[in-house]
């Protein structure tokens, strides 16, 4: 009795894991800090947070797979980039720029799905190799220059609507769009699919190719959304800008629930996971943590996140 | 009874007026270095159940995985209710009406029951792509309550019993709707009791007409079952007959192609001294209770429904899950068991029942699965002496006889019964004081389960202590001096081999009075 008791609090607790961290997160951080809780204060962190949670969101399908997806940063960069060449320098307008930007983003998501499904590349190997060439191609265009002069037309993607960010709307969007694909549609259940078995998966006769195609161009156009708001942002495509964002992108959908051997992982989880790493870099620096301690901090947040999460799992099927 | 002569079909035709549903045709499939399928020719009717058997790595499975899909037949035809098809992937005989059990489940362990039934093939709404998950629930709900199983249809596979798993494999197959219907080794993980629930379901999916390819090397089984049995040996098929005409001796015999007397031979062993003590034994919710004592030379055997608690008493004593409690001696001496090395330390051996997941490296050669354990011993100054653990190895294989084309052999290659017997060869090496065998022959052809028997009982006569676990009957029977009963975690009954018999088992394992066999409830 009383054990069925702990097994279901344990069960709550592992279900909802990410939302546990979250509060035990920001609760000490609350108590420590007055301008924590504020509301200027928290729109701030979701507007940072916003953007790297579109890649991560990407990230996760590629997670559940089983594969990976490290040209995200890259594919942000090189997005960011052609949008803002194409809409100064090449003199398009500014929405036809953005849309031909996010189509070469498709492509290189193409190719990655392309490598790992039909090369049978490792996707590890195949998105490193394409975040190397991309990077490169990316400053080819830049020239290795910063790319400014954007009309309102692209910057007011990082403006405010009556105090709300509009990256924050954006990721709404993405958020309610990916979660129906990724929970509600045939596609996502396949992408859980292989990523469970994919032996499995063949023998129930889905096409692991197609899927896996699919999850590469999803994760790259997350990331050239990704890539597009931190343009609006900066008002200038930087062609360094998206360095480590593979790495915050695995760690946000990790932290939310996603595993590594595929088969796991939720919308949901990757939202809650990168407000965990945004919260937590926002109350460090209210609490003015020098930066180079905010990494390691970072880190055993991070690890503790993940053997939490692990311990439960497996307190739970003992019981 | 027909045997196979040259290219004319091997059937004679039982009754006129029922017609062909499938027609395999000059079947043949060869792997590297093996040629598994060879020239098969077979046909089955509209409404029957077909047996299929054949030794262990015959081409049985390879035969039924080419009409599946899942391979593709190097020549022949294949023709369905007089159709010529192409089945060039599982999703092409699924549309066909083709559904396959496999031989090593095939389940999404991180999804939910009624995710997996409905996998491929899910529930969409009217307009297009979304799946209708409250439809797919429903839908998976009745089908389950149409097979009397109590588990939910939203509880992830990871955490239902292998024999649970092995029933949501079965609702699978039948909620396709198929009409042809393959399954290769249903029952192996299934105590009697819920093999007489599958029984029951395909003499129905008989009448409505379904043409069901039952793979099984249990032969109570194919008797109880099968309207006709087909035999392989060697990729070739060496026979067809109505079951009627046929016994378990000529059965057999077209299987190995020699005569087989004693399928559970049984050799007297001199009981030693106690070895092992377990008192009050305790963990978690699937063991409450269990007392016994094993003595050297004795083959204990351990019966009960799949889910009493069998297992779970072998995965505490090898320390591979918590001892709550209970008191473990060896040899006198009181010892605890935190992990599978202190087992091991100890002189306790453990064959798990899930081999592909527990037992086997699949990826790797025959000869690391099999000498695994014995890397420490057979190396000097930390390398390996390739020609003794060869040398080792290939006496192994020589004595259980398993059937692989080299050393090198991936483990995941083997057929599913010569995987098992490398597992048994591994604890071969460790000359355990303790043996405990869960399911030891489980997927076991009959001539290699009186080897493995024989195997059990000369390890016996050499004084080992053996626990073996066994769903079935006349194993339990045939080959142990004493039997243990469990009931939902506890032992209920002890039984002397001269006062052992099935009716008394049952009795004690299901705490009623048994009258139902294999004929069905
Ligand atoms: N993928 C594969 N690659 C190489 N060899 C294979 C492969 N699959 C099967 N074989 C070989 O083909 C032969 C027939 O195997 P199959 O699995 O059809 O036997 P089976 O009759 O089903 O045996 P069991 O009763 O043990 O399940 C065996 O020698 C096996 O080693
Ligand atoms: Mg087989």
């Amino acid at each position: 009795m009383n054990n069925s008791f702990l097994q279901r609090f344990l069960s709550l607790i592992r279900t909802n894991s990410g939302l546990v961290i979250l509060l035990l997160v920001a609760l000490p951080l609350s108590a420590l800090s007055a301008d924590f809780i504020t509301v200027n204060n928290l729109l701030t962190v979701a507007l940072q947070t916003s953007m790297i949670a579109i890649a991560a969101i990407g990230m996760t399908f590629a997670l559940i797979t089983g594969g990976v997806d490290l040209s995200v940063g890259s594919v942000a960069a090189l997005t960011g980039a052609l949008a803002a060449g194409l809409s100064t320098r090449a003199g398009l307008e500014t929405y036809p720029a953005i849309l031909l930007a996010l189509f070469a983003a498709v492509l290189v998501g193409a190719l990655n799905g392309a490598m790992i499904a039909w090369g049978r590349i490792p996707p590890f190997v195949a998105t490193l190799a394409s975040m190397a060439a991309v990077r490169g191609l990316t400053l080819v265009y830049t020239q290795g220059r910063p790319i400014s002069g954007l009309d309102e037309q692209f910057t007011f993607w990082a403006t405010n609507i009556s105090g709300i960010p509009v990256p924050l709307f954006v990721l709404l969007f993405v958020a309610i769009i990916t979660y129906v694909v990724l929970h509600r549609s045939v596609f996502g259940n396949y992408i859980f699919a292989i990523g469970g078995g994919e032996e499995t998966a063949r023998l129930a006769g889905i096409s692991p190719v197609r899927i896996k195609l699919g999850v590469y161009i999803i994760s790259a156009l997350c990331a050239g959304l990704t890539g597009l708001l931190l343009t609006a942002r900066l008002w200038s495509a930087q062609p360094n800008s998206g360095i480590g964002l593979e790495l915050d992108a695995i760690a946000s959908s990790v932290l939310g629930g996603a595993s590594l051997m595929g088969g796991a992982g939720s919308v949901g989880g990757a939202l809650t996971g990168t407000f965990i790493i945004g919260i937590l870099a926002n109350g460090l620096n209210l609490l003015e943590v020098p930066s180079y301690n905010q990494q390691v901090i970072k880190g055993l947040v991070f690890i503790i996140a993940v053997i939490l999460d692990y311990v439960l799992k497996r307190r739970l099927k003992k019981v | 009874m027909v045997f196979r002569r040259g290219h004319s079909s091997p059937i004679k035709i039982i009754m006129a007026d029922q017609t062909y549903r499938l027609e395999l045709k000059n079947i043949t499939k060869s792997f590297p270095g093996v040629l598994a399928v060879q020239d098969v020719t077979l046909h089955a009717y509209v409404g029957e159940i077909l047996a299929l058997v054949g030794e262990n790595g015959a081409g049985k499975s390879t035969l039924m995985n080419i009409l599946s899909g899942a391979f593709s037949a190097d020549c022949g035809t294949i023709l369905l209710d007089g159709q010529e098809v192409k089945i060039t992937s599982p999703r092409r005989a699924q549309e066909l009406g083709i559904a396959m059990i496999h031989q090593e489940l095939a389940l999404i362990p991180q999804m939910t029951v009624a995710q997996n039934i409905f996998l491929g093939r899910e529930p969409l709404f009217a307009a297009g792509t979304l799946v209708n998950i409250k439809k797919m629930m429903d839908d998976a709900q009745d089908i389950l309550n149409q097979l009397g199983l109590d588990f939910a249809v939203n509880a992830l596979i990871s955490d239902l019993s292998i024999a649970q798993r092995q029933m949501v494999e079965i609702a699978k197959a039948i909620s396709t709707k198929s009409r042809v219907i393959i399954l290769d080794e249903p029952t192996s993980a299934l105590s009697e009791r819920e093999s007489g629930k599958l029984f029951n379901l395909m003499r129905s999916l008989r009448e409505q007409g379904v043409t069901l390819i039952y793979i099984s090397h249990r032969m109570e089984e194919i008797f109880a079952l099968s309207d006709r049995v087909a035999v392989m040996r060697d990729g070739q098929l060496v026979g067809v007959a109505p079951t009627k005409e046929l016994t378990v001796g000529t059965i057999v015999q077209m299987m190995v192609g020699r005569e087989l007397k004693d399928f559970f031979p049984k050799t007297e062993t001199q009981r030693g001294c106690v070895t092992l003590e377990v008192q009050n034994l305790r963990s978690g919710a699937r063991l409450k209770d269990a007392s016994f004592t094993l003595y050297k030379g004795e083959i204990v055997g351990l019966a009960g429904l799949v889910g009493s608690g069998r297992t779970e008493i072998a995965r505490v004593l090898f320390g591979a899950d918590k001892n709550e409690g209970g008191e473990i001696r060896v040899d006198g001496q009181s010892v605890k068991i935190h992990s599978p090395q202190e087992a091991i330390r100890h002189g306790i051996g453990l064959v798990t029942e899930d081999r592909k997941v527990q037992g086997l490296f699949l990826g790797q050669s025959v000869r690391s699965n099999a000498s695994v354990s014995l890397f420490q011993r057979l190396s000097r100054l930390g390398f390996l002496l390739y020609g003794k653990i060869d040398q080792w190895t290939r006496g192994a294989i020589q004595q259980l006889n398993i059937r692989a084309s080299n050393l090198e052999q991936r483990a995941g290659n083997l057929s599913g019964g010569n995987q098992q017997k490398v597992v048994i060869a591994r604890w071969l090496a460790v000359n355990p004081k303790i043996l405990i065998l869960d399911e030891p022959t489980r997927g076991i052809d009959v001539s290699s389960k009186a080897e493995i028997h024989s195997l059990i009982s000369e390890l016996a006569a050499k004084g080992v202590a053996i626990l073996m676990i066994s769903s079935e009957l006349p194993e339990i029977l045939g080959i142990s001096d004493r039997i243990l009963v469990m009931r939902e975690g506890q032992l209920t009954a002890e039984f002397s081999r001269a006062e052992a018999t099935q009716g008394r088992i049952m009795q004690a394992a299901t705490g009623q009075l048994q009258n139902e066999g294999l004929n069905g409830s």
